[in-house]
């Protein structure tokens, strides 16, 4: 279990205060994996590292299971560090070392004995898959492969917490993917508490239970990742999911826009769907009950926890009354439009 | 000149191939005995001057700038000044201010600030990402050094290593001034002041030879130990 209580961290930078976090509170259950998600700059980058001391709060207190690190000595907190396992964004792995050699690291500097280094590495280079790179050195591995080596390493010394410092954030979607599942079996087989952070959506959504959303330091919004992405209590949070969500006009419709409506010319509408938005095919019966054809141009729909949201572009064809009609029809059905212009 | 008037030429100073002999051994030494001592120390100096920089491992603010100062000073006087400067302080060490135990002296005290800085390069050249998984995973201070730092650094060092050598090949040349002896010295008395050329090709030629020899094994080494 992991409390991050009041935590505060400034930054002096030449003569001026920069506050990086301000009064963070999070808990994080046992085996859980928590998600924090943020656009660069937001300060989730010096949350994970405040949770290891990496970064020392200038106020505020860091436990984890029920020790207070900021109240540890120098030599206790680096024992301490053993039980916290991190990867990184860069993966950090030693250039010098064989893949064999750096999951070895953490166990070396707790001087372990060298047959029971064989045996743990082996077994962890199993478990991640990579028992064949064994005596590959790290520049010949790909960056999937890479993170493979880092979480394998940072599982040597049978850490209670894994730390990810957006670990997937160099990643290509589909590497991204299989770190994921590598995560999350790890966090069922090991009952490892998971804490990431992140900038991307899909990240959260792939693997996360709870989430928290960070913005200029701030902690905006926390709770199950459904409820979040579903029922956004404050404006930033909003921002923030239609930020990960937005689609932009094209180009070419762009150039047809016009903001009246003038003849042959057809509304250009954004829908946006939250977990407010009533769960009926409401596209379809728009097109039936108000003679309009519905011509979808961009939309990015997903489902989560129960609920859909997103964003959708689309044109209406019909008369300038059905597409009136069609519009007040969306809003009683808690689904926000947005008329953008009219495309000739 | 053709290839039998060099044989002819040879054959008139037989002597000669016995001071050549001579004065390789005597750059040998003073090259490889300062430079080795020169690294016992100038290594040790490149970390601490690395660990104890601002936001470094060891930071230490006033031991940073004394050290760094002394390196500076150490690095701005021009050899063949040094060389004259500290004859009291070689005299001291080993007795003697002249010859080649007395010209390894200058040499090892002019290479040291030369190879601090060059290591401090060279460590600063290892990410600091690496530090800071290591200090994740809860290492000591001792162990990043040893652990994470040097190996990572160690092509670099050994660039250094290599630089220094060839540097110092240069500098013996200069010790010939408290007759150190040496392939320079043989350069400058034979060829320079008896106005023979063939003598002065001839060290000059050894010398480059050296200088090809320290850095194709330095690279050499570097190969092998760099997988980044």
């Amino acid at each position: 279990m992991i409390q991050i209580k009041k935590v505060n961290k400034v930054f002096y930078q030449a003569g001026r205060a920069i506050h990086a976090l301000s009064d963070i509170n999070l808990s994080i259950e046992q085996g859980s994996i928590f998600g924090v998600i943020g656009s660069s700059g937001a300060g989730k980058s010096t949350l994970i590292r405040c949770v290891n001391l990496l970064e020392r709060p200038s106020s505020g207190s860091i436990i984890i299971d029920g020790v207070d690190l900021t109240k540890l000595s120098t030599q206790e907190l680096t024992l301490t560090r053993r039980k916290i396992g991190m990867i990184f964004q860069h993966f950090n792995l030693l250039s010098s070392r064989t893949v064999f050699d750096n999951v070895a690291l953490p166990l070396e500097l707790a001087a372990v004995s060298k047959d029971k280094i064989k045996e743990k590495v082996n077994s962890l280079l199993e478990l991640v898959g990579l028992t064949d790179k064994s005596d590959t050195y790290p520049a010949n591995l790909s960056g999937g492969q890479k993170q493979r080596v880092a979480i394998a390493r940072a599982l040597a010394s049978d850490p209670v917490v894994l730390l990810c410092d957006e670990a997937t954030s160099s990643l290509d979607p589909a590497t991204t993917q299989s770190i994921l599942e590598l995560l999350r079996k790890i966090n069922s087989e090991l009952n490892l508490t998971i804490l990431l952070i992140t900038h991307e959506m899909a990240v959260v959504k792939g693997i996360c239970a709870q989430v928290a959303i960070i913005g200029d330091g701030k902690m905006v919004e926390k709770g199950p990742v459904g409820d979040i992405f579903a029922h956004p209590k404050t404006e930033l949070a909003r921002q923030f999911i239609r930020s990960t969500l937005d689609l932009t006009i094209p180009a070419d419709y762009r150039a047809r826009l016009l903001p009246t409506r003038v003849e042959k010319s057809f509304p250009l509408v954004r829908l946006e769907f939250t977990g407010a938005s009533v769960d009926t095919p409401v596209i379809s019966q728009l097109a039936r009950q108000f003679d309009i054809d519905i011509s979808i141009i961009s939309s990015n729909m997903d489902y989560v926890g129960g609920v859909k949201f997103g964003l959708m572009l689309a044109e209406f064809f019909g008369t300038e009354d059905a597409a009136l009609k069609a519009v007040a029809f969306l809003k009683e059905h808690n689904v926000e439009v947005e008329v953008l212009g009219y495309v000739i | 000149m053709s290839f039998d008037s060099v044989l002819s030429w040879w054959e008139g100073h037989e002597g000669l191939l016995q001071l050549l002999l001579e004065a390789l051994g005597e750059t040998v030494a003073m090259v490889f005995a300062s430079g080795f001592i020169g690294f016992a120390i100038g290594i040790p100096v490149g970390i601490v001057l690395h660990l104890s920089k601002k936001n470094g491992l060891l930071e230490h603010h006033f031991l940073n700038k004394i050290l760094g100062m002394v390196v500076n000073i150490g690095r701005s006087i021009p050899f063949i000044i040094l060389l004259v400067a500290i004859i009291p302080f070689t005299r001291f060490i080993v007795g003697t201010t002249i010859g080649t135990a007395a010209a390894i002296v200058p040499l090892t005290i002019g290479a040291i600030p030369f190879i601090a800085r060059l290591v401090e390069g060279a460590l600063l050249e290892v990410p600091s990402g690496l530090v800071e998984a290591a200090q994740a995973m809860g290492a000591k201070p001792a162990q990043i050094i040893t652990k994470v730092l040097l190996p990572e650094a160690l092509p670099g060092i050994i660039n250094a290593v290599t630089i220094t050598l060839v540097t110092l090949v240069g500098y013996s040349a200069m010790a010939g001034t408290v007759g150190g002896g040496g392939l320079g010295d043989v350069g400058i008395r034979y060829g320079y002041q008896r106005f023979d050329a063939t003598v002065m090709m001839i060290t000059v030629v050894i010398l480059v030879f050296i200088v090809q020899l320290i850095q194709s094994m330095g690279d050499h080494f570097v190969k092998y130990v760099d997988h980044r």
